[in-house]
C-alpha cells in the first residue's frame, strides 16, 4: 500500500515502465498457455476417442458392445466382454501374485534387512522397472511359459472339479501366465511406494511395540503393516492400473482367443491386446470397434488410477493415513518411556 | 528420558517370549525374506537369458547391417539391426526436444506461477491422469489426430510425438520436485536486487534447478526408449535405415515384437538379440541418471 502511495510521474517509481514489464507477462502467460495446453489435449483426445467410437457403439449398443461374449471380426460384430474379462482375470492375478511379495519386500528393506544390504536390494528391484516390456513379452513366451506348462498341467489335471481352474488343456500363452508376468512387471512400483510409506512410520510406534515386548514379527504387523496400510493399497491400485493398461507383453503372452477362455490356462484376449494385434489392418467398423475398446481400457484406467492417488495421497498426508494409529499409538509410546 | 529404563525392560520382554511366539516370529521372518529372494528370481532369470541368448546373436554385421526382410523359413541372410538402433535414437531424440522444454516450462509455471491456485492443481490432477494413460493409448491419440486427420500415412516423427506425450508427465512432476527444493530466499535475494521475475525465472531459478531436472529427463527418456505400443500404428515400420523423421522408421522395441512371432529361429534369435542392445542402452541411461541424481544433491 506504501509503495503505491509513492508517486513519480504518472506511475510509481517503484513500477518498472511497461515496456520492461513485458517479457514478465510473456513468460507467464506462455507458461500458462503452455499448462492450459496439457488440459486441453486431453479433453480433446477423450472428445475424439468417444466420436470415433460411436459407430461401433451405435451398432452393438453400450451394454451390448461392453457385455458381448464374441468379438468377431468377419461377422462384423463385436462383444468386447472376452477382452475385458481377460483384462481384468490378467490384472487381477497379477496382483494376488504381486502385492504380498512386493509388500514383504519393501517391510524386507526397512526393516528387516541389514542397512548395508539396503541400497542394492532397492537398485536391484527398480532394475525390474527399467526392462522394456517386450522384452518381457520375448522371455515370457521363449523362457517362462514354455518351461511352466507342464506345472500347469498338472496343476489344471489335479484341480479338475474346481470349475475355471482346471480340467481343460494347457496351451502355452494362456491368463495365468501373463498374470505372473504382469506381477513381475509390477512389483517394482508396488514395492517402491509401500517401501516409501513404511519409512514414514514414526520410529516412536515401532519402539513402543519392542518396548512392550512384541516380537519383530509382532512389532511389523502391530505398529508398521496397520499405520501403512491406505498408502500400500494405494500402491496396489496404482500396480493394477499399470497392468491393466499393460499391452505389449500381455499382446505376446494372452494369444488371441475371440471368445472367452473355459479356464485359467486357456488363451485370451485383452482391451489393449486386442488394439496393438489389430488395428495395423482395421477398416471402418472394425476399427471404430477398436477406438472403442481402447475408450473402455481408458475409462477402466482412469477409475483406478483416481482411487489409487485419493489413497496415496491420503497415507502421504501428515496424520492422515496413521490416524487412528498415532491416537493409539500416543498413550502406547508414552507407557514405553515410562517403563 | 529413558537412557536406563529400557535395558532391563527389553531384557526381561526377551526372556519371557513364548516358544511359540517366537517360532511365529521366525517363521514369519523367513517367509518375507523368501519373498524378498523369489521377487529377484525373475531379474537374474532375465538378465542371464538376456546375455545367453543376446550376446550369441551379436556381430560386428549385426550393428552394420539393415534386417533384410527375407524372414521366411530357412532364410540365411535375415541382417541385423542398424535401422532400429538408428530409427530408436532418432525417434527417441525428437521426442525429448518437444517433451522437455514443455515439461520444464509446465513445471516452472506450477511452483513459480501457479502454486496451489485451483488451475495449478487442476493441472496436477491432469498430469497425474497422463502418468495413467496406458502407452498404447497416446498411439491411437496420435493416429486420430495425424493420420486420420490428415489422411496421411505413419512417419518417424508422430511416433516421437506419441512418446512425448509419454514421456511429459514423468518430465513435469520430476522437474517440479526439483524447482521446489530451491530455497525462497534465493529467489527473494534476486528480487531485492531489482531483478524482474523473468529474469529471477530464467537466470537464477531454473539454472540452479537444471542439474537436479536432468536426472528425471533421462528417466523419461529410458522409459520412452522401451515403449513398443505407441510406435506401431503412428511410425512403424520398414527395414532401410532413414534420417528423415517424415518417413515410416523402424525401431528398436517395434523389431522386437515383429521378430517375436516369427517361426525361423534365426529371426527369434535377432530379437534377442536386440533386446539386450535395448536393455543395455536403458541401463546406460538409467546409471547416468543415478549417477548425476548422486552428485547434484540440492538443498
Amino acid at each position: 500500500m506504501e509503495a503505491a502511495s509513492v508517486h513519480g510521474g504518472e506511475r510509481s517509481i517503484l513500477e518498472r515502465s511497461p515496456l520492461a514489464r513485458l517479457p514478465d507477462r510473456a513468460l507467464k502467460y506462455g507458461l500458462t498457455a503452455l499448462a492450459a495446453l496439457i488440459l486441453a489435449l486431453i479433453v480433446f483426445f477423450f472428445v475424439r476417442l468417444v466420436g470415433e467410437a460411436r459407430p461401433a457403439f451405435a451398432k452393438e449398443g453400450v451394454v451390448g458392445f461392453v457385455f458381448g461374449n464374441d468379438w468377431n471380426v468377419s461377422a462384423e460384430h463385436f462383444g468386447a466382454l472376452p477382452l475385458l474379462v481377460g483384462t481384468l482375470i490378467t490384472s487381477v492375478l497379477a496382483l494376488l501374485i504381486g502385492v504380498p511379495v512386493a509388500v514383504a519386500t519393501a517391510v524386507y528393506a526397512t526393516e528387516l534387512c541389514p542397512l548395508r544390504l539396503r541400497a542394492p536390494l532397492t537398485i536391484l528391484v527398480e532394475l525390474l522397472a527399467a526392462v522394456p516390456s517386450v522384452v518381457y513379452g520375448l522371455w515370457g513366451i521363449f523362457f517362462l511359459a514354455p518351461k511352466l506348462q507342464p506345472a500347469e498341467q498338472w496343476v489344471a489335471d489335479r484341480l479338475s472339479f474346481i470349475p475355471f481352474i482346471g480340467g481343460g488343456l494347457v496351451t502355452i500363452p494362456n491368463y495365468f501366465v501373463t498374470g505372473l508376468v504382469l506381477a513381475i512387471m509390477i512389483l517394482p512400483i508396488v514395492s517402491a511406494i509401500s517401501r516409501e510409506v513404511m519409512t514414514t512410520v514414526p520410529g516412536d510406534h515401532k519402539e513402543a511395540a519392542l518396548g512392550l515386548g512384541a516380537t519383530r514379527w509382532e512389532m511389523i504387523r502391530i505398529a508398521v503393516l496397520p499405520y501403512c496400510r491406505s498408502g500400500v493399497v494405494g500402491g496396489a491400485m496404482l500396480g493394477l492400473g499399470r497392468a491393466i493398461g499393460e499391452t505389449i507383453a500381455v499382446t505376446i503372452l494372452i494369444g488371441d482367443a475371440p471368445k472367452l477362455g473355459g479356464h485359467l490356462f486357456a488363451q485370451g484376449y485383452s482391451l489393449a491386446a486386442v488394439i496393438a494385434n489389430e488395428f495395423g489392418e482395421a477398416q471402418g467398423l472394425h476399427r471404430s470397434a477398436l477406438f472403442a475398446a481402447g475408450l473402455v481400457l481408458f475409462v477402466l484406467t482412469l477409475l483406478v488410477n483416481g482411487v489409487a492417488r485419493l489413497l496415496v495421497l491420503r497415507a502421504a498426508r501428515p496424520g492422515g493415513g496413521g490416524k487412528g494409529v498415532t491416537a493409539a499409538g500416543r498413550p502406547l509410546a508414552e507407557v514405553a518411556e515410562g517403563a | 528420558m529413558s537412557s536406563q529404563g529400557p535395558t532391563p525392560a527389553a531384557q526381561l520382554a526377551r526372556f519371557n517370549v513364548s516358544p511359540a511366539r517366537r517360532r511365529k516370529d521366525r517363521i514369519a521372518r523367513g517367509l518375507i525374506l523368501a519373498a524378498t529372494v523369489l521377487a529377484l528370481i525373475p531379474l537374474a532369470l532375465i538378465v542371464y537369458y538376456l546375455l545367453r541368448k543376446g550376446l550369441s546373436s551379436w556381430s560386428v554385421n549385426f550393428f552394420t547391417t539393415d534386417p533384410t526382410g527375407n524372414t521366411f523359413f530357412g532364410s540365411s541372410n535375415i541382417g541385423g539391426i542398424k535401422s532400429a538402433i538408428l530409427g530408436t535414437i532418432e525417434i527417441v531424440a525428437l521426442a525429448s526436444a518437444i517433451a522437455v522444454p514443455i515439461g520444464i516450462g509446465v513445471a516452472v509455471w506450477l511452483v513459480e506461477y501457479g502454486r496451489s491456485s485451483w488451475f495449478a492443481n487442476t493441472v496436477r490432477f491432469f498430469v497425474d491422469v497422463l502418468t495413467g494413460v496406458p502407452s498404447i493409448l497416446f498411439g491411437l491419440f496420435i493416429y486420430i489426430v495425424l493420420i486420420v486427420g490428415t489422411g496421411s500415412s505413419y512417419a518417424g516423427y508422430k511416433g516421437s510425438l506419441a512418446l512425448s506425450l509419454l514421456m511429459l508427465p514423468v518430465v513435469i512432476r520430476s522437474a517440479e520436485v526439483v524447482l521446489l527444493l530451491i530455497p525462497g530466499a534465493l529467489r527473494e535475494s534476486a528480487l531485492a536486487l531489482g531483478a524482474p521475475r523473468w529474469r529471477v525465472i530464467l537466470s537464477i531459478v531454473v539454472p540452479t534447478a537444471l542439474p537436479g531436472m536432468v536426472t528425471g529427463v533421462l528417466l523419461a527418456v529410458a522409459r520412452a526408449a522401451g515403449e513398443t505400443a505407441p510406435l506401431l500404428f503412428t511410425a512403424a515400420s520398414t527395414h532401410e535405415t532413414n534420417f528423415n523423421l517424415g518417413q515410416f522408421m523402424n525401431s528398436l522395441p517395434v523389431q522386437i515384437y515383429n521378430d517375436v512371432t516369427s517361426p525361423t529361429t534365426a529371426v527369434v534369435n535377432r530379437a534377442w538379440g536386440a533386446a539386450l542392445t535395448l536393455v543395455v542402452m536403458i541401463l546406460l541411461l538409467n546409471l547416468i541418471a543415478r549417477l548425476i541424481a548422486r552428485r547434484s544433491r540440492l538443498a
